[in-house]
């Protein structure tokens, strides 16, 4: 058993704190674990990534091998399509529908979302939307991750108890609306009766 | 003990002071700099030993030595363009004969994530003539940073750890072991430590006949290992520190895997390459960085009868970072199949200047009052502030290495530019500078030199600045510059013409000036105020 993720999105936007989350349910499951993160210049308003493997057996690089990679789950559109070509043929793309724009030739967001579209195994999700409804635009991050749960090899009980873990120094508050966005996320995803094989399609959050 | 989920840089962190650390020191760097938070965070906590920031690489290999003349062990680590700055320090601390345990981190970037080069530290320990371990995964760099405290002691020479940025900034399993104590403070002899000519000849001397020694630990070493394949003698490899693992993640799809020889230590296990040489027909060499093995390997002539494969014969790419995918076609194997976008362009999203952030108000105040001028330039330092290159702002046309902005705007004004401006932040110049200003005050140089006081370290994540504030003020009056010159701004958008005008003044001003653009860093502001 084993699952490689590429998480995408943009400096700030929390990628390594679902990282942390899954990497953390993984290692209590028993997992090997490996998570190559970006820090620095990179991270400054740029384009970040975080390639997070999860194995029974041993694992050897840091990082995906291009093809490999099972799962890539961005926190929004034009980065989600970035890492394209590590995804293997059967693989899923778990896109946030919410641009990041700060940068001039932004191109139009319908182009972007149809192009994931193309993709055969595809979920889109309106995480701006439903991280409000959850109590805070910052929580887009757990709403992605919610939406991703029912697909990765980790239990959804670890995750939660991570999530707890990860945002107890920020009070009650702050848990809960990660916790609700998390919940938010997982509830749209099941509802979008994702099929994989057959032609996907979107959550109704999103679309 | 428990296993942890760590950094590659938590891990030789972790190392050190499980190894009986009692003082760590560093400059914040990429990819290096959470060997020393990790180190921070953990001597606050227990109280147990030293750990700091320096104001530079050369000044923290200095107090580390100081640690090692002491008796005790010492840590410094830095990214690799850091070791040039602790060049000095490093090459003949290498005759000093440390007694206290010295491991000297330099964090390697290639690829240039976050660097201006990709320069290989190896080099930097076989010119020194010192050990260097390579490690290939977290578990090794916590086991080989423990080992070279003892191969330092045992050598007493300082011991290096090369690190990378793919394993500085990964995550993985350590499974720490029991900690030792620190040594006894013991004084160094001065006879080995007073690097006059007569005492250096003689540890020169020791350093070099040790070489045969430090060779047979490297071929005795658990982190290499050579596995031969009697049945196919066409290919053997030879792979060091994560590179090993990039070769290992595709022997799977070989119907006939080849030789492979796993070296993570230095010098060079001349056995075990000459085992795996001697075995094969060919040799492909996969090293992250320069190719120091594959040079070494083949030598002025190659080796008769065999073809050695690797960076320098356009096997494996000479430039950027490797990966599992760079490998395979050295290996025979074609890429694996993907989906991919299929001629579908997307935009570029490079890294820039936060919204709100002071350097842009400085950029844009600078940008204004520069329309006037034609033949100026802007010579820029290493910080956020380099962002400035990018547009909007396109405000900088050099960056090359700390302090060069204020040595260079001195350099470019006497050679008849004008305007002639640095531009650099409080951390730059308290780590580089304070001399070149101290030059440009005493020949009253005719250039405007900003330093942009946000108060921290903000690139690297908010480590403390030793230059900023009244400190920052009376350091630039103390190295001599007149003090109607020395002007303080404060960039915020609704200042941009009031700013604009203090330039132009300055710019007209015959001689040096100073102008210190005094805001604090939006991140820093933000975490203080949520008390963390």
């Amino acid at each position: 058993m084993k699952q490689d993720i590429i998480l995408a999105g943009v400096g700030g936007q929390g990628i390594i704190s679902i990282a942390y989350v899954i990497a953390s349910a993984a290692l209590e499951e028993g997992l090997e674990v490996k998570q190559a993160e970006v820090h620095g210049m990179s991270q400054r308003g740029g384009a970040v990534q975080s390639h997070l493997r999860l194995s029974q057996a041993h694992i050897w690089s840091d990082l995906i091998p291009r093809g490999e990679a099972d799962l890539v789950l961005s926190v929004e559109p034009l980065e989600a399509l970035r890492y394209l070509d590590y995804l293997r043929p059967d693989g899923m793309i778990i896109a946030s529908r919410a641009p990041f724009v700060n940068i001039q030739d932004y191109p139009d967001v319908e182009t972007l979302l149809n192009r994931i579209r193309k993709i055969p195994r595809h979920l889109i999700i309106d995480s701006e939307k439903l991280a409000k409804e959850a109590g805070s635009s910052r929580t887009q991050n757990m709403v992605m991750l919610g939406a991703a749960a029912g697909r990765l090899i980790v239990r959804e009980e670890n995750l939660t108890r991570f999530i707890k873990v990860l945002f107890e120094r920020h009070g009650e508050t702050i848990v809960a609306s990660n916790l609700k966005a998390f919940a938010l996320g997982q509830a749209v995803a099941a509802a979008a009766d994702f099929v994989p094989a057959s032609g996907a399609r979107e959550g109704k959050g999103g679309g | 003990m428990k296993p942890e989920i760590l950094l590659g840089d938590e891990a030789v962190a972790l190392g050190a002071i499980q190894a009986g650390l009692s003082a760590g020191y560093s400059y914040p760097g990429t990819p290096a700099s959470e060997i020393m938070e990790y180190l921070i965070k953990a001597a606050t906590k227990t109280k147990a030993f030293v750990a700091s920031w320096s104001v530079n690489e050369k000044v923290a290999y200095e107090e580390a030595l100081g640690v090692s003349f002491a008796g005790k062990r010492a840590l410094v680590s830095m990214k690799h363009v850091g070791l040039n700055v602790a060049a000095d320090p490093f090459m003949n601390s290498a005759l000093t004969n440390a007694h206290g345990g010295l491991v000297v981190v330099p964090a390697d970037d290639p690829g240039m994530h976050s660097s201006q080069n990709e320069q290989d530290s190896r080099f930097y320990a076989d010119f020194a003539n010192i050990p260097c371990f390579e490690p290939s995964n977290h578990q090794e760099a916590y086991e080989m940073t423990r080992q070279a405290f003892d191969v330092s002691e045992k050598f007493g020479v300082p011991v290096m750890i090369r690190l990378v940025t793919r394993l500085s900034h990964s995550r993985s399993t350590v499974r720490p072991r029991e900690p030792r104590g620190q040594n006894e403070l013991k004084h160094g002899a001065s006879q080995d430590w007073t690097l006059l000519p007569v005492n250096a000849r003689r540890r020169f001397r020791a350093v070099l006949d040790n070489q045969a020694a430090m060779v047979r630990l490297s071929e005795e070493s658990e982190f290499n290992s050579l596995r031969l394949n009697d049945k196919d003698r066409s290919l053997g490899v030879i792979a060091s520190g994560i590179a090993f693992n990039y070769v290992q993640e595709n022997l799977r799809d070989l119907e006939n895997p080849p030789s492979v020889l796993k070296v993570c230590t230095y010098p060079l296990p001349g056995k075990l390459i000459r085992g795996l040489v001697e075995h094969v027909d060919n040799v492909l060499v996969v090293e992250e960085g320069y190719p120091l093995i594959e040079r070494s390997l083949r030598g002025l002539f190659g080796i008769a009868g065999k073809t050695v494969k690797g960076k320098l014969s356009g096997d494996i790419p000479l430039t950027g970072e490797l990966s599992p995918e760079t490998v395979r076609p050295a290996l025979g194997l074609k890429p694996l199949e993907s989906l991919d976008l299929g001629g579908f362009k997307l935009a570029a999203r490079p890294p820039q200047l936060c919204v709100g952030c002071p350097h842009a108000d400085t950029f844009q105040a600078l940008n204004k009052a520069l329309k006037e001028y034609h033949q100026g330039n802007v010579f820029s330092d290493i910080g956020c502030y380099t962002l400035g290159a990018y547009p909007p702002y396109q405000a900088v046309q050099t960056c090359v290495c700390m302090g060069a902005s204020v040595s260079m705007a001195k350099g470019g004004a006497e050679a008849g530019i004008h305007p002639s401006i640095a531009v650099i932040g409080d951390s730059t110049f308290g780590h580089s500078g304070l001399t070149p200003l101290l030059e440009a005050a005493a020949a009253d140089t005719n250039m405007t030199v900003f330093i942009l006081d946000n108060g921290t370290v903000a690139m690297t994540g908010g480590q403390p600045s030793y230059a900023s504030g009244e400190r920052l003020l009376r350091m630039i009056e103390g190295l001599g510059v007149v003090k109607e010159h020395i002007r303080v701004i404060e960039p915020l958008p609704k200042n941009l013409d009031k700013n604009a005008q203090v330039i132009k003044e300055e710019i007209d001003h015959h001689g040096l000036s100073v102008i210190v653009a005094v805001r604090e860093c939006l991140e820093e502001a933000k975490k203080r105020r949520r008390g963390g």
